[in-house]
């Protein structure tokens, strides 16, 4: 079952992943078919696992300063930054329509 | 889409709305049938603790820009969230305080969307399981505009849930750009998420009130509202009795408790307004223009947003405790137990109330009023201590002549220039009958000007003492009596 164009696009926009070509989209078609191997098992009655690390403790940290104070090494890696502060666009720049986008998704 | 699905009212017993000032809200022009409105509250309330959430760093308002950021909050590779126990303890000592039940164990999830202010592209929450679910909060509000009786209504808790603050985005149109400062980024926030129980601006703004109150007597935030610690956001919708809940839509950037009733009762009027004129009414988000007192759309919720949540596959579930489970060998500096937080909880606002009618005397209406200024109930107690006047009349100083002075003069009890023990002062002369009533107002508004004079100075300076020589009480009317036998 091949993943269809409006689901592509739908991921390109949530992720902000490109695709680009055949071979991208092959990829992911595999990743599919690999994780799919997990409806082989009956897992009825079996909660669902998050992480390997569900029965260790969750360390709990003392409410103390500790950190913080290194505004200069935060903002060296900053292209743009003004008085301190980081630069950004003024909003989300909206990804373009399918039609529009320069990606393998446009090709007929 | 529309809110919870169609068929009679998940509420049970609350049928009919509004009832604060009497049935629902009536039929419009038209003459259509009665508006049933439906308000539900989404509350962030920062937490107050010394660091953030996940990190080391810093909670403080206001100090210079990216200074309090750790390299965890400005999401730089390599770096791992650690829970601050104290955030944990405020989430329990709110749940507690509302009634809920503590989940003893919640999960943390990544909720994924992009913005500059969110440096990781997801904020960590509880999504799937929350700290707190299903609780309660009652409060109060008058029946009436003439402020005589009061009336308990109660909204539940869905939940309570811990999670990540934002950074702050400055807009510079003038640039097009925006100026990110990461300091608020990671703080710890408690959302507590009301049920559409309420019904309209007055109720939601008692509900907020009550709830500030309580946050701020635990100490687990001290919400602000115009620093930001308390934000609010209410859902909206309308629709006829028996019907299916109509569309809501969401309000935000409401800055203050005075606007939150505002904002309501607009968008309630503009839904009404909208459907009776044929209209329909769009599930957007709508910001709240104080200036204009009006809601404008805000942004275009393009489709759907997909938050893509996800377990976070950092921190494993969080494990809470109570006397029965408390485990035998463990750190006590890793354990947090929901039996011990519970019995050191400080009395609610609700319980001080009652305290006061009980031991006071006075009425409900007044230790409403005591416990809505901050220090006015600590004021009157110490009045109470030192004078001997009954406190069901001195409670009558401190609200009707000393909380309108300060009211007019927009000062805080903090500021009043006249002490609590300036005041009993004065009352112990009253009731001591050296002066009237009318003279101890007129010392008052004396003593209000601070120049730090004594009741007893303002009295003798401006001639004020009763008369309570019986033969010089006699010579006078004597006098009198026999002026008009002249006339």
């Amino acid at each position: 079952q091949k993943v269809s164009v409006e689901v592509l696009d739908h991921l390109e926009h949530l992720a902000l992943v490109d695709f680009r070509d055949s071979e991208g989209v092959e990829r992911l078609q595999k990743a599919i078919q690999f994780a799919d191997h997990l409806h082989e098992v009956n897992t009825d009655g079996v909660e669902p696992m998050d992480s390997v690390l569900e029965d260790r403790c969750l360390y709990l940290r003392e409410d103390d300063v500790t950190e913080g104070n290194c505004t200069k090494d935060l903002l060296e890696n900053a292209r743009e930054k003004v008085e301190e502060y980081f630069v950004a666009p003024p909003g989300n720049i909206p990804l373009l329509k399918l039609e529009e986008r320069d990606t393998f998704l446009q090709g007929s | 889409g529309p809110g919870p699905g169609p068929g009679p009212s998940p509420r049970g017993q609350r049928a009919v709305a509004c009832n604060a000032k009497g049935g629902a809200v009536p039929a419009g022009k038209s003459g259509l049938a009665p508006w049933i409105p439906v308000v539900g509250l989404e509350i962030h309330a920062q937490i107050s603790s010394n660091s953030k959430l996940f990190s080391g760093s810093q909670v403080q308002f206001a100090a210079p820009p990216n200074s309090l950021v750790s390299f965890f909050d400005a999401s730089l590779p390599g770096t791992l969230p650690v829970l601050n126990r104290r955030c944990v303890e405020a989430a329990v000592m709110t749940g507690l305080a509302l009634n809920c039940s503590i989940n003893k164990k919640s999960l943390f999830d990544r909720k994924h969307y992009f913005y500059a202010d969110l440096p990781a592209g997801y904020q960590i929450t509880q999504q799937r399981v929350p700290i707190a679910v299903n609780g309660s909060l009652s409060y109060s509000l008058y029946i009436d505009n003439k402020m005589s009786q009061m009336v308990t209504k109660t909204v539940r808790i869905k939940q309570i849930q811990l999670e990540q603050d934002s950074g702050k985005s400055l807009h510079d149109d003038t640039r097009s750009q925006v100026l990110v400062d990461l300091n608020r980024a990671g703080v710890g926030l408690m959302e507590v998420v009301m049920e559409p129980d309420m019904c309209c601006g007055e109720e939601a703004a008692a509900a907020v009130r009550e709830l500030q109150l309580i946050l701020q007597t635990l100490g687990s935030s001290q919400a602000v509202m115009a620093e930001g610690q308390l934000r609010v956001d209410a859902n909206v919708s309308v629709h006829h009795p028996g019907e299916p809940y109509g569309v809501r839509t969401e309000v935000k950037n409401i800055n203050s408790i005075r606007f939150l009733a505002k904002a309501v009762d607009y968008e309630i009027q503009r839904q009404i307004d909208e459907l009776e004129n044929g209209g329909t009414i769009l599930n957007e988000t709508r910001a709240f223009d104080s200036k204009l007192g009006c809601t404008v759309p805000m942004r275009d919720k393009e489709g759907k947003q997909d938050y893509r949540f996800m377990p976070e596959p950092n921190l494993p579930p969080l494990i809470l405790y109570d006397a029965k489970s408390l485990p035998a060998n463990m750190n006590h500096q890793q354990v947090i137990n929901i039996d011990w937080i519970r019995e050191r909880l400080p009395d609610l606002p609700s319980v001080k109330r009652e305290k006061l009618v009980e031991q006071y005397g006075i009425l409900p209406e007044h230790s409403f009023t005591l416990l809505n200024e901050d220090g006015l109930a600590e004021f009157f107690e110490s009045v109470v201590k030192q004078t001997q006047m009954k406190p069901k009349k001195v409670v009558g100083w401190i609200l009707n002549d000393l909380l309108s002075y300060l009211k007019q003069h927009s000062l805080t009890v903090k500021e009043s220039p006249v002490s609590s023990f300036l005041l009993a002062d004065l009352l112990n002369l009253l009731e001591k009958k050296e002066i009237s009533s009318t003279a101890a107002k007129q010392v008052l508004a004396e003593l209000w000007k601070g120049e730090g004079k004594t009741p007893l100075e303002i009295v003798k300076e401006q001639k004020l003492e009763l008369l309570q020589d019986q033969k010089e009480l006699e010579q006078i009317c004597q006098a009198v009596i026999d002026g008009h036998e002249n006339e």
